[in-house]
């Protein structure tokens, strides 16, 4: 048996083997042989078989935003009336946070009422934060919203804050809506799961210019557009939670003579509130990560103020707003994840005690927002934080970034040189060089090999979307600059994640690392990796593995903390040593959990390429955010569609190996 | 009981505050855009500031420089202060073809758009600015990755520039290099003028970049329009762009329909004019000193007094 898996495997090794060794040919010689045959086809996809979708796709967005008409509205008017619907609570919340109850239009307005002073927002959050778990919590998020205010982020991150009270409900009661037709309705829940997988994987940038047309200039479009891309995971973990409930609970709501809507809403939502807590905490989480995207639409607020602070080499000023980004991000998280928790029933309130027992923090804080809010009045510093008493880095960071810029540019220098010249270009030059038919018969093959002849259909179809586009040559470019960033992203987090779950304190240590890494806008880290590395791939290597380190030391660390105890006493009974049981048991048996953190890292990857497409890379980012410069509509969905289908394949690869590796193990 | 006494104080008070409006066809806002450089935002508040001035009520919105001719089309948007001839020209053309939206004019700023280099490296290569002494010294100029081609940074690729084919038309040994966004370009800038280390890129201006650092423009044979067009014109018989950039105005457009609405508003926004100099002044005080726009923009109404009262007459 074991002899036969032996041989089998050196077949199958064989078959690999040649086939590298064939595209490797291929990538050398194919440019030299198109040129000799005189067959440009080769190395280029015949222009004239090329789909003409990016135009297709314009004219019917014209088409849509100019004549679509429903007989009593047309679509423009339809979108127009969703986006007002959205701007109303907006703009309350607007008016409480940030700019006050005005009175008239335009420069013509008159405030009737100020905004929430600082105190009374603070207070406000602090009061939060006791009410859903405890006074450290309270402290946590007392000391955030005093850094804003302490930093100067004040005002920005009260229309950042905003926006996120706006877009997470709606993205969470969508999500919620959606996930439950899922779970009742399997047809919905099939044709649902390929549009989630292209809103998770097609660059926000791509759409952002159809948003704009239909939505209109404005916030509004900047919340549509931050809603779309939070929404997703709500969907998923609306359906995994509704499944997860026991069938008990769900069999004892229909004996006791519920109906449909009662059994969803009032047996099966409720049991399942922690999991769909979790689904809240991702929408808070990713809305957040789209604050730098929305500022370039119009949503104002912290990322704008990372952008312009940028635009000028303002480091200080970038890192600190991006910080009051993190900030946010760790505050709403916390309080969000208290939230998910269940609360003891000490809690629990007797209507026979007073309005004031019954509702201790409510009132102290309504009392306290009407005192400052009179306060404010006669002193200035109570409705805003005093700009005198503002700290500020200063120009710490630019001096940081300029020093190591004068004295260790040339070692830097060196180290790059080394990569691009070693590893980066030669990967680079292989990829690229392979002819578009041959990549396309490799793409099958590798479906074929990990998944059947269903999974060899389906790369089959996304490769030559890509291809048929005309896109090969940036799409080879992008999976060039994906896979070495994810190749180095792995071998910096593996390690990192296997530490960090076998020592507690590092894991602390990690994890707050990796929060502030996901949670901090890229582009205040780019520029100054820029001013080290200069304009190119190196650079956007280095921004890509930052960003999408955190899956693959968090998956590593998971994978190893949940592999089953009783194993690892077998191993420790067995007489392994420490050395051995990480090698022979926790690593391999971690090992399907690894794969789905490294097919975490190549999302993660794929998504910051637009981002890296700012610092000049020519793939497929670049085009998407060509696409966006030149409001292209066709150009950038078709764009981000072949991103999306690179996604996919990868995706859908990965998975199919896991699955079979954890049968190998034994674990499924 | 307190509250409602100051709170009605208060509407008092800001009632009293109220600028009074000066007979105007409209008190609908005016909706000018704004973008996410400096200079933009400051000739659209002074514009904002002039049109307050003659009793308009205005508003300010966030648009994207380019996606912003749909709304200026359909009048969800009215006017935008700075479309450059060298960026903006192409869609400029295709929005004022329908009809929906009219130049109202150059705002008297000229766009120089070109190849700039530190004054430090004149010291290597002292033929410059002339280009061909730059193509002489182009190996000063290269890195690891372009060696022995010098290495020359350009815009991003959305702005266009045809400085590939500039390269090529006039055989330099230059390779270009695209950043992807402004700030990434003069990242750079600031990194190589830090280490006075070798670099040629394209910088433009009004910006705060000439101000802050010591360079200048490299001299190609002047722009024509038939150097574009025309193969035979200049020095390589075979190709175009055997030349610089065009220098060319920055313009304001306007939703055609402010015409109709606000004829006033429309003739001062017309006459709006301010020139090089002054903005690079401006935009330095905010980019490099910084001080607060709002003042920068106040201090500038209060100098030039005389001429706006002049637009808005």
């Amino acid at each position: 048996m074991i002899q036969k898996a032996g041989r089998l495997f050196s077949r199958t090794s064989i078959v690999w083997f040649a086939l590298l060794l064939i595209t490797w040919l291929l990538s050398t010689y194919s440019r030299d042989m198109s040129k000799a045959l005189e067959a440009k086809w080769i190395t280029r996809f015949p222009a004239g078989w090329r789909l003409s979708l990016k135009n297709d796709i314009s004219a019917a967005m014209k088409w849509l935003v100019e004549e679509a008409d429903f007989g009593l509205f047309t679509f423009r008017e339809a979108t127009r009336g969703l986006a007002w619907l959205i701007e109303q609570p907006y703009n309350l919340v607007l008016s409480v946070l940030s700019s006050g109850f005005m009175e008239g239009q335009g420069s013509g307005a008159v405030q009737i009422l100020p905004p929430l002073s600082w105190i009374a927002v603070t207070a406000i959050v602090i009061a939060a934060g006791h009410f859903a778990k405890d006074w450290k919590l309270a402290l946590l998020m007392g000391l955030a919203f005093l850094y804003l205010a302490v930093f100067g982020q004040w005002d920005s991150a009260m229309v950042t804050l905003a926006s996120i009270i706006i877009a997470v409900p709606f993205g969470v009661a969508g999500g919620l809506l959606l996930g439950i037709a899922a779970y009742r309705w399997n047809w919905f829940d099939q044709a649902l799961k390929p549009i989630l997988d292209l809103m998770q994987t097609i660059p926000v940038f791509a759409y952002l210019v159809p948003i704009l047309f239909l939505f209109g200039f404005g916030p509004v479009s900047a919340l549509v557009a931050t809603i779309i891309y939070a929404m997703p995971p709500m969907v998923r973990i609306t359906t995994l939670a509704l499944r997860a409930v026991p069938d008990e609970i769900g069999d004892f709501g229909v004996m006791s003579g519920c109906t449909q809507r009662q059994l969803m809403w009032k047996v099966l939502v409720p049991t399942a509130k922690p999991d769909l807590m979790v689904g809240v905490n991702q929408v808070i989480m990713l809305s957040l990560n789209m604050v730098i995207i929305a500022s370039m639409i119009g949503a104002g607020g912290l990322g704008f103020d990372v952008l312009a602070s940028l635009r000028r080499l303002d480091i200080g000023a970038g890192l600190e707003a991006g910080i009051a980004i993190v900030v946010l991000a760790v505050a709403l998280d916390r309080l969000s994840q208290a939230f998910a928790q269940p609360r003891q029933s000490g809690e629990e309130r007797r209507r026979s005690e007073s309005f004031l027992k019954r509702y201790p923090r409510t009132l102290f804080v309504l009392v306290l927002s009407i005192a400052c809010l009179a306060a404010g009045y006669f002193f200035a510093f109570i409705q805003s934080y005093p700009e005198a008493l503002q700290v500020t880095t200063g120009t710490f960071w630019d001096e940081l970034v300029k020093s190591i810029n004068i004295n260790y540019f040339d070692d830097l220098e060196a180290v790059k040189s080394f990569m691009l010249s070693t590893f980066m270009l030669p990967v680079k030059r292989f990829l690229g060089g392979i002819p578009w038919a041959w990549g396309w018969f490799l793409i099958a093959a590798a479906g074929w090999y990990f998944g059947g002849w269903r999974l060899s259909l389906l790369c089959a179809l996304l490769a030559f979307f890509v291809i048929a586009n005309g896109l090969w040559a940036k799409a080879m470019v992008t999976v060039y600059l994906c896979g070495v960033s994810v190749v180095i992203a792995t071998i910096i987090g593996i390690p990192i994640g296997l530490f960090s779950a076998l020592n507690e304190r590092a894991d602390r240590i990690v994890g707050v690392i990796i929060d502030t890494l996901q949670t901090l806008p890229s582009f205040v880290y780019l520029i100054p990796v820029v001013m080290l590395f200069r304009v190119g791939d190196f650079s956007a290597m280095i921004a890509v593995v930052l960003y999408a380190l955190a899956p693959a030391i968090r998956y590593a660390a998971h994978g190893i903390k949940t592999v089953d105890p009783q194993l690892i006493e077998a191993g420790i009974v067995s007489g392994c040593t420490k050395r051995q049981l990480l090698w022979r048991i926790r690593a391999p048996l971690a090992l399907p959990e690894i794969m789905l953190g490294i097919n975490q890292t190549i999302m993660l990857a794929l998504s910051m390429l637009v981002i890296t497409a700012l610092v000049g890379t020519r793939d497929l980012g670049q085009e998407v955010y060509i696409a966006l410069t030149k409001a292209d509509i066709g150009r950038g969905i078709v764009a981000g569609l072949a991103i999306a289908a690179i996604a996919i394949i990868a995706d859908r690869m990965i998975a199919a190996s896991a699955k079979s590796m954890r049968k190998r193990y034994g674990l499924a | 009981m307190k509250t409602s006494l100051i709170c009605g104080l208060a509407g008092a008070l800001s009632l009293a505050a109220m600028p009074a409006l000066a007979e105007v066809e409209s008190t609908d806002p005016i909706k000018l855009t704004l973008h996410d450089w400096t200079g933009q935002l400051l000739t659209t508040n002074l514009m904002g500031e002039v049109l307050k001035k003659a009793g308009y009520n205005i508003d300010y919105v966030q648009a994207d420089y380019i996606a912003q001719f749909a709304g200026l089309k359909t009048g969800d948007l009215h006017v935008a202060m700075e479309i450059w001839e060298t960026t903006g020209r192409e869609a400029m053309d295709e929005a004022t073809g329908t009809g929906n939206v009219q130049n109202l004019g150059e705002t008297g700023m000229q766009a120089i758009e070109e190849w700039w280099y530190p004054s430090y490296m004149k010291e290597t290569c002292p033929g410059l600015p002339d280009w061909k002494a730059l193509n002489e010294c182009a190996e000063a100029f290269s890195t690891a990755e372009t060696a022995p081609m010098g290495r020359y940074l350009g815009g991003p690729v959305t702005w266009g520039g045809f400085d590939d084919e500039r390269v090529e038309a006039l055989e330099m040994d230059f390779e270009v290099v695209h950043a992807g966004t402004d700030a990434a370009l003069f990242a750079e800038l600031e990194s190589a003028y830090q280490r006075e280390a070798p670099i040629v890129l394209w910088v433009y201006a009004p910006h705060w970049a000439p101000t802050k650092f010591d360079g200048e423009f490299v001299e190609f044979p002047a722009y024509t329009s038939e150097c574009y067009s025309d193969p035979a014109w200049g020095s390589n018989p075979d190709m175009a762009y055997d030349c610089g950039k065009p220098r060319g105005p920055i313009w304001k457009v306007a939703w055609s329909g402010v015409e109709d609405k606000w004829p006033g508003a429309h003739a001062i926004i017309k006459a709006f004019n301010i020139d090089n100099q002054e903005m690079g002044d401006m935009v330095a005080k905010v980019d490099l000193e910084s001080e607060k726009l709002e003042d920068v923009v106040a201090n500038w109404m209060t100098t030039n007094e005389s001429r706006w009262q002049e637009w808005i007459k």
